[in-house]
């Protein structure tokens, strides 16, 4: 497969740019007047809690819905995205938290899946298994990922390890925005670890990020702005420069709702059968 | 699923890791394995139990009761594996031999025109079930259910109607008959075997059907979108597309079935074929289909086939009566789907 290394001119407009986007539901306000911008080689962080619209500004990103309000641009160009392949065919590629991939699958298989490589004509056009296994394999190694076994259902892997095959999925097949819904959410702090690795590793290869979590210090670590979301509204927009750690926390969690958690945390620890 | 399984987790060395997939292993999670062992068991008993069971002559037999099933197992497979169910199969082949037959006799023409006519007519009721599936996003049980009734209610009315009787007339003395006999319904005798045309028609269809399922991108998209039509409507597979083929593969093979039934037996019953869909779906199952999708294989449904064919004629050879026929599928089922089940977990566990 072709590995050519992605040039970044630092003159471009940014890759995906959103200017006072709005969502409704019907009477919903699912979203109002969200602004957001992804740079290639950049990972901009949309910080929020449940509820606070962070899915359905990524369904808008990805293509799944259209937005009601304000303007999308993709590279410069104001568009309204229809579908997710048409989101794919701009290059955009998004991770879903639990939709990545069809489980009972082999890995090659899914790696594959809806861009499969073909030789052969007319009735005898078949999949090139071979250049499949060994692509994926390729590129799983490229991002860092030693599997075992290519033909292993994708469904054994661990969580971090299929979120990982789903961003070296979008990584090789060209795209220039990712975007990650919560990588971290179901995952232990080692498998966190992993995957955001993997997130600075695509990072790396030039692409423009988008990594959607409502975990501070996991964004702090690897973002380079940061979006916060609360009830539908920006509640802030910072670049890593502007914020700290502390402040990124403070703003998420909502000052008197940090001091209430300040407390819970401070307690000891509770009677062993607590869960 | 890493807890369950915590050597195979992290990143320790490649060849240490590869020892571990023994081709055993590889043998026992191939979805069909559960059949083969239940189809040895079953032809083993038979063996014994039943004189008649092992002449040669009673292997044509067997087989030409499997590939009547067989043929539509095979794209009841791929459409369970796509996740999807078809309940109208069964009539769809009493539609298609009926109206393949009423139009040939009516129009008087030649009786590949009603070929034809048939396999256009059969094609868009498989194109209506994939159309109203992935329009209305009901669920196919009920959509089938619909379709299933309505062609029930229209081979009795429309045969009645035009005939007057619940069966059609014959048309063995009819243009084309001859020739459309040698392709649906000719005999052959090989080595002093007599072997229906249907058997070669049902090892094309698996042999095909195997093909498309693990060498094409269609193959691809049916075991994505029956193991998850979310993941793969995001990745770009059409969903609805791949749906409504499924549905034109089964609407293809009832129009081999339908065809080989009127031109076999030269009338047709406007009654026939209602509960043979059950059947297919067992024969599906049976060969190691999951029944909730995105797993399963042609050959295995072919496999079920066969396990039906021999349960069939067995009893028949071992002369018992054949009222017991059904109380072995129901064990048959029970068993394979078991044992299935069973193989399935255990391989998961050791990986």
């Amino acid at each position: 497969m072709t590995t050519e290394a992605r040039t970044a001119t630092e003159a471009r407009p940014p890759l995906v740019e959103l200017d006072g986007v709005s969502k409704y539901y019907g009477n919903i306000r699912a979203l109002e007047g969200v602004s957001l911008r992804v740079d290639a080689g950049a990972i901009t962080c949309v910080l929020g809690d449940n509820g606070a619209g962070k899915s359905t500004l990524i369904k808008i990103v990805a293509g799944l819905h259209r937005h009601d309000a304000g303007t999308f641009r993709v590279e410069g160009e104001e568009l309204t995205l229809g579908s997710p392949r048409e989101a794919l065919d701009r290059g955009i590629a998004t991770v879903y938290q639990d939709l990545a991939v069809v489980p009972l699958m082999p890995v090659w298989r899914n790696f594959f899946l809806g861009s499969e490589p073909t030789r052969g004509k007319g009735p005898f056009k078949r999949l090139d298994v071979a250049l499949m296994r060994e692509t994926t394999r390729t590129a799983l190694l490229r991002m860092g990922i030693d599997l075992r076994d290519v033909d292993q259902p994708i469904g054994t892997l661990s969580g971090g390890e299929r979120q990982c095959v789903a961003i070296a999925r979008a990584v090789h097949f060209g795209a220039k925005v990712l975007v990650l819904d919560e990588p971290t959410a179901a995952l232990g702090v080692k498998q966190s670890g992993v995957v955001l690795k993997y997130v600075a590793a695509a990072r790396d290869e030039g692409l423009g990020v988008v990594l959607i979590t409502h975990n501070p210090h996991h964004a702090y670590l690897v973002g380079d702005r940061f979006v916060l979301l609360k009830r539908g509204v920006t509640a802030g927009s910072h670049t890593k420069n502007s914020v700290t750690l502390d402040e990124l926390t403070r703003q998420m969690a909502g000052g008197s709702e940090l001091e209430d958690l300040r407390h819970e945390l401070e307690r000891p620890a509770g009677p062993p059968s607590a869960s | 699923m890493s807890a369950a399984s915590p050597p195979s987790d992290g990143l320790d060395h490649v060849d240490e890791r590869l020892l571990r997939t023994s081709p055993l292993k590889k043998l026992l999670a191939r979805p069909e394995l559960g059949s083969v062992v239940g189809a040895v068991a079953v032809f083993l008993f038979f063996s014994i139990v039943a004189d008649g069971f092992l002449r040669a002559s009673s292997l044509g037999t067997v087989l030409y009761a499997a590939s009547t099933i067989g043929i539509m197992a095979v794209p009841v497979a791929l459409l369970m594996i796509g996740g999807e169910f078809d309940l109208s199969a069964g009539v769809l082949v009493t539609t298609s031999a009926l109206v393949s037959s009423m139009f040939s006799y009516q129009m008087t023409a030649n009786v590949w025109v009603g070929v034809g006519v048939s396999l256009l007519v059969t094609l868009a009721i498989g194109a209506f079930n994939g159309f109203m599936l992935t329009r209305s996003k009901l669920p196919s049980f009920i959509i089938t259910l619909g379709t299933f009734l309505m062609l029930t209610g229209l081979n009795l009315g429309f045969t009645k109607l035009i005939g007057g009787t619940v069966s059609t007339k014959s048309i063995a003395d009819m243009e084309g008959f001859p020739s459309a006999r040698e392709l649906f319904a000719s005999t052959w005798t090989v080595g002093g075997v007599e072997l229906k045309v249907t058997i070669l028609w049902w090892f094309a269809l698996v042999a095909v059907a195997t093909w498309i399922l693990l060498r094409t991108r269609f193959g691809n998209w049916i075991f994505a979108v029956g193991g998850g039509a979310d993941a793969a409507r995001a990745v770009g597979v059409p969903v609805r597309r791949t749906k409504i083929g499924l549905y034109l593969g089964v609407a293809f093979c009832a129009w081999i079935s339908g065809q080989h039934l009127l031109f076999s037996f030269d009338v047709v019953q406007s009654g026939e074929g209602v509960g043979n869909e059950l059947i297919y779906i067992i024969a599906a199952v049976i060969g190691g289909c999951l029944i909730t999708g995105g797993y399963g294989s042609a050959i295995g449904s072919a496999v079920g086939a066969f396990l039906f064919g021999m349960t069939g004629k067995g009893i028949v050879y071992a002369e018992w009566n054949p009222d017991w026929f059904t109380f072995f599928l129901g064990a048959m089922l029970l068993l394979a789907t078991l044992l299935n089940a069973w193989i399935r977990k255990r391989v998961e566990a050791v990986k």
